[in-house]
């Protein structure tokens, strides 16, 4: 149809002067309506509004909402707001700023450290918002600037309520602390609902329940002189403090835990496996929170930072290890729902694995071999050979299947900011990542957890706990908010049957109390049944004919003990992973601190 | 608006040469004269605001006057790759622009920064009228329809910034060619309707500070703190300026920091306050007055493509100026639309003198594309 439609320049001319006018039109009209107002508001408004202006010696203040507290399970204050004075300035009320410094530095002892806090946050405050220049003021300093005050324009002591974790490096991680907002995160946030709230959450708990603990900002309009002193309050809107949060957490065996772990770095999670309860969150060094919220100067951070212990780093969901033997059970239950072997295949192991036409050999823990092994044994005494050989016969995809049902390769889920998904390694994934095919001897080594195998503490104790459920799946949580406090959905992994869950379980209760377990020493004077599994995760790779010598190794190479339990075995109330690094063998290092937290935690419940 | 001034007759003379348009010139150094001394008194007497702002303008009417020595040919033949580029642009932005005021909208070259959706205000009416212009008009369905994609696909790419305020004037000035090209008045109606429809589908996609904005709008007294507090102060600012103002300089609510962003999108409540309704009318009747020789020229220009992007660029100008006042004045949402060649800032005076520059371009340079 439109083939045969011509330009018609005539009526195109008359087509366009038709539309100016329409135009024409439209400006018009909206333009009168925009007069309209106009008048409204000058003319016929003015009074009012010229009252109003008058009057506008009104200022409204925002009234910032006070934090909402944290506690733990039994009712413990981890995170509070405590009372300070400090010593603030308006800037814009100040004349010379650098004199006002220098005379207050000549009645109060302020230091460098918080002169240059004070600039940085010159730098980026919002127009007449007061600035603190040295908090916490000692009853004294109160005194003798308040005999001075009439002589410093801008300058005033205000309370504040601060916020402070008593606990610091114990909760350090899973709390979080709070501190001043930066730059990046004022324009993020609604400007409206944080005027006057100097601190946000940081990391932690703090950080994911923001919105929870926040509150809502209130207001006060208040008039005030033309300079801008406040007079009197005309009307107040008072704020709505942000809501308390209870944690599941137990900083009683969160101390034992931190305790336990004695001069090693490392990280413990431990959960109530019917529900995903996180009793126990423990990354160690931590460090002290309540230099964040004033400020931390920055050597101090420097300091942290830079720590070989690495104190800021949180272990617990962010520290990605190989697995080592505690991947075993898991690989077991692969082992035998794939059919690969059954709960009787028996293997003899020399003390090593060679892979057909290979003359690499894989060596075991145990020099001189553990000689006929069926699976029960290969788990309680830790046999390495048994798992290469199971390994390869299950081949890597499969692995990575099965172990990817118990959580591994993929965030759990927490209620925590920055969590890593650890790595769960597969022939596609090596394709991507490397360009390069799989190598059977990968397999082979995947087989113990180790190789490119990654998992973090949390995924280990949210896989003990499915083990322990048999086969439930529970999503760890650190708050006990109303909302999930409804069961899960009880996500099973099925077909997998009862008997096999039995006999890996079975083993797993061996590696504590079987004669031969790697963690026997544990059952000393016990009244319940653990069931564990103990594991080493190399740091350091040993050459082919050398031999491993843990006293030679530099203490930073030695290996990470780990160990993962749940108990009691026949129903458990809890399941826990334990990694201490550097700390060399599993059961000796890492599997005592699991009986700790245990002990303690069934005797509370008593 | 309604005197139809003659075109400069004459050809040859000296100031022939420099293809620039005497009446609309002047109209606009007056307003940015204007511009100054209100911006002198928001800042609060503050020179180096008035000095930054000198030369932004000189660098604007500077683009205006090199725009105008280009000949119309060349921005008919170039539409479509400017088109193009400024699509990469925008693309771009999203991908790796810099965060600034927490949009993205800055592109960053290393020697310059700028901001791809200025010139996607041009570039889009400029696409428009030359696809249309190519074709019989009024336009059919199909012609519609492509062009409606013409103007939709930048206009988004820039809400996702989010910039609404400017995807908001590149729609309004491409559907003004539309427009101004013979859109049937049913489809407009039907386009109308079919907008509010879509309201609540809007409201789903907005960020939620644009969803504020919008509450606000509706209900600035429900929070005084926060985003309401723009409306209300503008409001009392307005109101209290009265028949005559309070004087230049003399203004209270701007000087004691109760209106905020006095110097760049609230200017206009500093003009109402000093100067009164009577300032308010005269700055009004002088955008009047430009975007009126802006329609004279358009109905002057001797081809469609003339015709649909000077009438285009005249009508977005008043968008502008709608926009801007109705958003102090509180019978509009808050926007960020400046208030042109009065508003603080750089960017968006280039792109409106640039504007000027091709308005100028067309019409001076007589006898253009054969179509």
């Amino acid at each position: 149809m439109t083939q045969f439609r011509l330009k018609n320049p005539g009526l195109e001319k008359h087509l366009f002067v038709n539309r100016i006018t329409a135009a024409a039109v439209v400006i018009v009209l909206l333009t009168s309506g925009l007069i309209g107002r106009l008048i409204y508001l000058q003319v016929i408004g003015h009074e009012h509004y010229a009252m109003l202006a008058r009057d506008n010696r009104v200022k409204i203040a925002p009234l910032p909402p006070a934090r909402g507290l944290i506690f733990d399970r039994a009712g413990n204050v981890l995170a509070e707001n405590i009372s300070v004075y400090s010593l603030e300035i308006v800037p814009e009320q100040v004349k010379d700023l650098q004199n006002t410094l220098s005379r207050l530095q000549a009645i109060l002892p302020i230091n460098g450290e918080e002169i240059q806090r004070f600039k940085t946050q010159l730098k980026r405050h919002k127009p007449f918002e007061s600035i603190p220049l040295k908090l916490r003021l000692t009853d004294e300093e109160v005194a003798r600037f308040a005999v001075k005050r009439p002589f410093f324009r801008g300058v005033d002591i205000r309370a504040r309520l601060i916020r402070h974790y008593p606990f610091r490096e114990l909760v350090s991680h899973v709390v979080g602390y709070v501190a001043s907002i930066s730059e990046k995160e004022l324009k993020q946030l609604d400007a409206a609902e944080y005027r006057g709230t100097s601190h946000i959450g940081k990391t932690g708990v703090e950080k994911f329940y923001e919105k929870h603990l926040h509150g809502v900002t209130g207001y006060a309009e208040i008039e005030t002189n033309a300079r801008g002193r406040e007079l009197k309050v005309l009307k107040e809107v008072p704020s709505r403090p942000g809501k308390d949060l209870q944690l599941s957490l137990d900083i009683r065996l969160q101390a034992i835990a931190y305790e336990a772990l004695g001069e090693h770095n490392g990280a413990v999670a431990a959960l109530e496996p019917a529900s995903g309860k996180v009793l126990v969150l423990v990354s160690k060094p931590g460090f002290d929170p309540n230099d964040f919220v004033s400020g931390i100067s920055r050597q101090k951070y420097r300091d942290l930072q830079y720590s070989s212990d690495r104190p800021l780093f949180d272990r617990s969901i962010r520290g990605a290890y190989p697995p080592g033997s505690t991947i075993k059970p898991f690989m077991g239950l692969a082992g035998l729902n794939y059919g690969v072997i059954d709960a009787h295949h028996k293997l003899h192991c020399p003390g090593y694995y060679q892979l057909p036409n290979n003359r690499h050999r894989f060596r075991d823990w145990k020099k001189w071999g553990h000689g006929m092994v069926d699976l029960h044994d290969a788990i309680a005494q830790s046999c390495d050979v048994y798992f290469y050989d199971l390994a390869h016969n299950l081949e890597i995809d499969r692995i990575h299947d099965f172990l990817a049902r118990f959580g591994f390769g993929a965030k759990t889920g927490i209620d925590l900011v920055g969590e890593k998904p650890g790595l769960l390694p597969s022939r596609k994934w090596k394709r991507k990542r490397f360009h390069q095919v799989w190598f059977p001897g990968e397999t082979v080594i995947a087989g113990i957890g180790q190789g490119f195998l990654q998992a973090t503490p949390i995924q280990l104790a949210r896989a003990a706990a499915i083990m322990g459920n048999r086969g439930m799946i529970v999503t760890p949580r650190i708050a006990a908010l109303e909302k999930t406090h409804e069961p899960q959905h009880a996500a099973v992994l099925d077909n997998i049957p009862k008997n096999d869950w039995q006999t890996i379980i079975d083993a797993m209760i061996a590696v504590v109390h079987g004669p031969r377990g790697t963690a026997r020493r544990l059952a000393k004077g016990i009244d319940y049944h653990i069931a564990g599994k103990t594991g080493t995760a190399q740091v350091f790779t040993v050459k082919q004919d050398e031999e491993y010598k843990a006293k030679e190794v530099q203490k930073k190479l030695r290996d990470h003990a780990l160990f993962i339990a749940f108990a009691p075995a026949e129903a458990p109330r809890i399941a826990i992973a334990v990694l201490a690094e550097n700390a060399g063998h599993g059961g000796s290092a890492a599997a005592p601190v699991a009986r700790k937290i245990m002990d303690a935690y069934f005797r509370m419940a008593q | 608006m309604s005197t139809v001034l003659p075109a400069p007759s004459q050809p040859s003379s000296w100031w022939d040469k420099l293809h620039l348009d005497l009446f609309l010139l002047a109209g606009l150094f007056l307003l940015a004269g204007i511009g100054l001394a209100i911006l002198y008194s928001a800042g609060g007497g503050d020179m180096k605001l008035v000095g930054k702002q000198g030369i932004r303008l000189t660098i604007a009417f500077t683009s205006l006057f090199l725009l105008a020595q280009v000949h119309p040919k060349t921005f008919y033949r170039w539409s479509a790759v400017m088109y193009g580029v400024g699509m990469v642009l925008l693309v771009a932005v999203l991908l790796l622009g810099d965060i600034g005021k927490g949009a993205q909208r800055w592109l960053d070259l290393g020697f310059v920064r700028f901001q791809p959706s200025e010139f996607v205000k041009i570039f889009t009416p400029l696409m428009v009228a030359r696809f249309l212009s190519d074709r019989p008009l009024p336009p059919q369905a199909r012609e519609i329809a492509l062009a409606g994609l013409l103007i939709l696909v930048p206009a988004l790419l820039i809400a996702k910034q989010p910039d609404l305020g400017t995807a908001l004037l590149v729609c309004s000035s491409g559907f003004a060619v539309l427009f101004l090209a013979g859109l049937s008045w049913r489809l407009l109606i039907a386009l109308i309707v079919g907008g509010a429809a879509l309201l609540p589908l809007a409201w789903h996609f907005m960020h939620d500070y644009q969803r504020d904005r919008v509450l606000m709008f509706l209900n600035p007294e429900q929070d005084p703190l926060g985003r309401g507090y723009h409306t209300i102060q503008a409001k009392i600012a307005i109101g209290s300026g009265g028949l005559s103002g309070k004087g230049w300089l003399a203004g209270t609510q701007s000087h004691l920091e109760f209106l905020p962003e006095p110097s760049t999108d609230f200017i206009f409540a500093v003009l109402a306050e000093e100067f009164g309704l009577i300032g308010c009318l005269s700055v009004l009747v002088l955008y009047l007055a430009i975007i009126g020789r802006g329609f004279v020229m358009a109905l002057q220009a001797q081809d469609t493509f003339s015709r649909l992007l000077i009438g285009s660029l005249a009508f977005t100008f008043f968008v502008y100026v709608f926009v801007n006042v109705g958003m102090v004045a509180g019978i509009l949402p808050v926007v960020g639309v400046p208030l042109p060649l009065i508003s603080y800032g750089g960017t968006s005076m280039v792109t409106l003198l640039a504007g000027f520059g091709i308005m100028m371009s067309l019409h001076t340079h007589r006898k253009l594309v054969p179509s």
